[in-house]
């Protein structure tokens, strides 16, 4: 019996007080660390070349490794793809996609919450007749390949007058964006306790009060999570954006498709990067910016009560 | 006088499960009714009925002579007190208290009024301007009633307010909300599985079961006289000890327990004339030890095979001719296991139930 309790149990030195010391470098951590470590260079790496090569001048680009630093760092590709190259028909740079993309992307993602978080506090709190059944249809739709769907659409749009409109790309981004964002705003508000929807219904609140006075203010990290996705998403979306617009109207990804890949001239490897890095610059900085709000937001969604 | 509350022919479904059953209940201007059953009996779901959360799949409901079967809940005149508090947390407690009254679109000096009024009779005032995570428990709870406080309904429906709140703070909320009845005077419909708040606080307890009510009546006389085996059985802890055995002779009526006859001349009959198979039922607290014994009617020896000292009284657990024993002695006794103790009842305070119904005879 004694030897049983000596196996279990082992007990902490005599003059053990206060926090337990850990050991800095125990095996652990070196393997964790390690692994972290190359994990981030492999990811930065690309984006190190990316900024480097940008900040060159051809001729240097030609010589060197493409590791190396910039010997005289120029800005001349980054303005050259902003404003002055040539995207298929028109040649003022890669601006007249950002300001397309900005006029695609914000109404896309502010219609898209807006409705599907109703949808979503709809089906979780209000169980109206053939919610499931609704909700499975949706669900089902998230699932359908897009390419099988976009010929249908293309038809719409053109007998509804939208093909090749902006308002047309923002109705089939808002529409594509309501499955996924439904079922994360419905997961969200099936955690709010149901008394706390009673008690509002008792005190004479009836849907839109309930939506915007109880579970708006409640939601906010699942809406800065939406809020986060769908930008990503809408912004970095080349697709529908190269289908659904005309020239005039191309978002940034499909501009800088165009730049990239044009046959003509020669290849202007640093004004491509500084063009990659441009596109890039809006949904890096929303992440930066609410990263730890996106995680903490995916966890309150995960946690009930 | 009309009934506050008068509940008729509900029933309730979910899916193919039923839940409520043909439920008949009228609750009296100003009563403080308690609705008690285990788990699951479907106690919340009648209260949910009641404030129109749930709709019934059968029957009405009228609150003060109108029917309000398909009224809004805030139309009933009603205001609910929810387990979990669920006070909106985004909102000072001013503004939980306000929030009903902001949106009858009520005149804002009445609210002034209103909220100063409920803030201190629940002695909350210097919390209006907290957030609920800024609050104890039992400050909670006491905004949970203040919000059904500050409407002013004719009718208050509580669903087990107490249950998350520790011992000590239970016994103080359950006298407040007992004040708080005698003040305001108004309907009150409370659901608890707790015997002891049900026995203190109510002017009729409705002990539940599948979806039925099994006895209606004051807390006395569901204690003295249950109506049935299952109340007899649910109340009172320990539980009442059965013993199976047989009414015989109408003219001078008698069991038979441990062998020996037992003369049910005092025992008031609900049922006279009855000889049959029955559940003889007596509770623990009435049977007594020591000098009392003595002069008892019916007197048996028996042996402690388990004891549980409770401070003020110990319990004893011990067997009658097979039949699992209950009974109480006092603090101060020394019992221990193995000693021989005599026991003593006296008849007219038992209970006897039919075996085929298990009513009351
Ligand atoms: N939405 C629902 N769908 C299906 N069945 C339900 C639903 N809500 C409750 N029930 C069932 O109805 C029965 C009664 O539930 P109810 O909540 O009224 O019990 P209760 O008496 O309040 O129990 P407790 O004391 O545990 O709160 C239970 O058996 C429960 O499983
Ligand atoms: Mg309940």
């Amino acid at each position: 019996m004694a030897d049983v309790t000596n196996t279990m149990q082992r007990p902490s030195p005599a003059h053990a007080s206060g926090p337990k010391p850990r050991r800095v470098f125990s095996r652990n951590n070196i393997v964790i660390y390690g692994i972290l470590v190359v994990l981030a260079v492999y990811y930065l790496l690309p984006f190190y070349v990316m900024l480097m090569t940008s900040l060159k001048g051809l001729p240097e680009i030609r010589m060197g490794s493409i590791f190396a630093p910039p010997m005289e760092i120029t800005f001349e590709p980054w303005l050259k793809a902003w404003s002055t190259v040539c995207t298929g028909l028109n040649c003022d740079g890669l601006s007249r996609g950002f300001l397309n993309s900005i006029k695609i992307t914000v109404p896309s993602v502010f219609f898209s919450i807006a409705v599907a978080s109703v949808n979503g506090y709809a089906l979780s709190m209000w169980r109206f007749k053939g919610a499931n059944v609704f909700f499975t249809i949706l669900i089902i739709g998230a699932f359908i390949p897009y390419q099988v769907m976009i010929y249908p659409i293309v038809i719409l749009l053109r007998e509804i007058g939208l093909y090749g409109d902006l308002g047309g790309l923002v109705l089939v981004h808002t529409i594509f964006g309501m499955p996924i964002l439904t079922l994360l705003f419905r997961n969200y508000f099936s955690s709010v306790p149901e008394e706390l929807f009673k008690a509002a219904r008792v005190d004479g609140a009836r849907f839109w009060t309930i939506y915007f006075k109880i579970m708006l203010p409640m939601a906010v990290p699942i809406f800065v999570v939406a809020v986060i996705l769908q930008t990503t998403a809408i912004w970095n979306d080349f697709l529908f954006g190269v289908i659904f617009t005309r020239p005039d109207n191309y978002p940034m990804t499909v501009q800088l498709n165009n730049i990239v890949n044009s046959v003509t001239g020669v290849k202007e490897y640093n004004v491509n990067m500084a063009a990659t890095l441009l596109s890039g610059v809006v949904p890096l900085t929303i992440y930066f910016l609410s990263g730890k709000l996106f995680v903490r937001g995916i966890a309150a969604g995960a946690v009930k009560g | 006088m009309q009934p506050s509350v008068s509940i008729q022919n509900l029933k309730l479904n979910f899916g193919t499960v039923s839940v409520l059953r043909d439920l008949n209940l009228d609750i009296g201007q100003g009563e403080f009714l308690v609705l008690l059953g285990s788990s699951g009996c479907g106690k919340s779901t009648l209260l949910n009925c009641i404030a129109g959360l749930l709709e019934p799949t059968e029957g009405s409901i009228h609150i003060n002579g109108n029917n309000v079967t398909w009224a809004e809940p805030s139309d009933r005149g009603i205001g609910m007190v929810f387990q979990s508090y669920a006070l909106y947390p985004q909102m000072t407690v001013e503004g939980n208290l306000t929030f009903g009254l902001k949106n009858a679109k009520m005149p804002k000096d009445e609210i002034a009024r209103r909220v100063a009024r409920a803030a201190e009779v629940l002695q909350i005032e210097p919390l209006l301007k907290r957030k609920p995570a800024a609050l104890s428990g039992g400050q909670r709870q006491r905004v949970a009633i203040g919000r059904a406080l500050v409407r002013d309904v004719d009718v208050f429906l509580f669903d087990e307010p107490l249950s998350n709140l520790d011992a000590k703070l239970r016994a103080d909320l359950r006298v407040e909300i007992k004040r708080l009845h005698q003040t305001l005077e108004n309907t009150m419909i409370y659901v608890t599985h707790d015997q002891v708040e049900a026995m203190t606080l109510a002017d009729r307890i409705a002990i539940m079961k599948g979806g039925v009510v099994m006895q209606l009546d004051t807390p006395s006389v569901i204690y003295n006289k249950p109506a049935n085996k299952y109340v007899a059985d649910f109340i009172g802890s320990p539980s009442m000890n059965f013993f199976d055995t047989r009414l015989e002779d109408p003219q001078a009526p008698k069991v038979t327990i441990a062998g020996k006859d037992v003369s049910l001349s005092e025992y008031e009959f609900t049922r006279p004339g009855l000889s049959g198979d029955v559940w003889f039922g007596i509770r623990p607290e009435h049977i007594v030890t020591g000098e009392a014994a003595e002069s008892a009617p019916v007197q048996f020896e028996v042996t402690a095979e388990l004891v549980e000292p409770m401070g003020a009284e110990t319990l004893v657990w011990s067997s009658l001719d097979g039949t699992p024993l209950r009974f109480r002695v006092d603090g101060q006794v020394p019992v221990a296991d193995g000693d021989l103790i005599r026991i003593g009842f006296d008849p007219a305070r038992a209970s006897i139930f039919d075996k085929v119904e298990e009513l009351r005879v």
